[in-house]
């Protein structure tokens, strides 16, 4: 079983590598683009396969490690 | 006074420190590896150093922030005792809870190296009492991540508790409101991305943050 989890800048938080993103790609002509957020991608294999039980677990994960409450939120997807 | 350094993978200051709290003190510190999981016995003063713990992995100071030492930091802090975490450290000890907000990417997004202004906005601090009225320091910055963000009924408080201890004359890295430096709640943990350690020899370049040791461990 795998968790892909997603954490990004809360809304508010200025994220100027995003902003250095999208700077360059309006350099290149991409003129559509308004603006860019980055943020990470973690995936996780897991052992086990009630799926409910470790989505709990990889949401401890989440608030004990794997984000900061001050300036990111996530998401988790099990796959 | 005793007094102890924490060192992790990747600390690169840590020797700094025990020369500036030698340098002070007359004592050298205990130098505490980050798998230990108990301080010296009698351990009154806790300094965790700059550096680059666990190669700024993940978020700058989120790993050491959980490692084994950790528990007994944390235990120290809440007894009341001064605990100091410098640029890296400051990075661990917002990560642990004992300071308010989090330490990001400078707005530049260049790591700054240079020497820098900072003002002392609290001098009522067992960190500043020495400081006896200067308000103005020259001290070194040397970070990639030492842009201070908080939200904006934090920053108010911690303002209006007079928290903030240290601001930049010059804002070297889109900190909010100038924040180089700031105090729990109790006034017993600072956290500040400048290095004093850095600055306690006239050799150096200067000695601006001699003050701050001497506040805290007396002059030898």
């Amino acid at each position: 079983m795998k968790a892909k989890i997603h954490v990004y800048l809360k809304p508010g938080v200025l994220d100027p590598q995003g902003a250095a993103v999208a700077g360059a790609l309006k350099n290149m002509g991409f003129d559509e683009v308004m603006a860019a957020r980055q943020g990470k991608l973690i995936e996780l294999d897991l052992s086990g396969d009630d799926a409910l039980a470790a989505q709990a677990r990889v949401d401890e994960m989440c608030q004990k490690l794997l984000s900061n409450p001050v300036i990111e939120s996530y998401s988790i997807e099990m796959v | 006074m005793k007094s102890a350094v924490i060192v992790f993978p990747g600390s690169n200051c840590d020797r700094d420190a025990h020369d500036a709290i030698e340098r002070v003190t007359g004592e050298k510190p205990a130098m505490v590896w980050h798998q230990d999981t108990a301080l010296p016995e009698g351990t009154e003063f806790v300094m965790v150093p700059g550096g680059f713990s666990y190669g700024d992995y993940l978020r700058c100071g989120s790993m050491a922030s959980r490692s084994a030492i950790m528990p007994a930091i944390i235990a120290h802090a809440q007894s009341g005792a001064p605990v100091l975490g410098v640029c890296n450290g400051f990075q661990i000890l917002t990560e642990a809870q004992l300071l308010p907000g989090a330490l990001m990417r400078n707005a530049g997004l260049k790591f700054v190296c240079e020497k820098t202004p900072l003002s002392v906005t609290n001098g009522n601090t067992r960190f500043t009492s020495r400081y006896e009225g200067q308000s103005d320091l020259i001290i070194p910055v040397a970070h990639h991540d030492g842009n201070y963000f908080a939200d904006t009924d934090t920053l108010d408080r911690i303002e209006g508790e007079g928290q903030v201890v240290f601001r930049y004359g010059q804002n070297p890295n889109g900190s909010a409101r100038d924040i180089a430096g700031v105090v729990n709640a109790q006034g017993n943990v600072l956290g500040m991305m400048p290095h004093p350690e850095r600055a306690v020899d006239a050799d150096h370049g200067g000695t601006d943050g001699l003050a701050l040791f001497e506040s805290l461990l007396g002059s030898a």
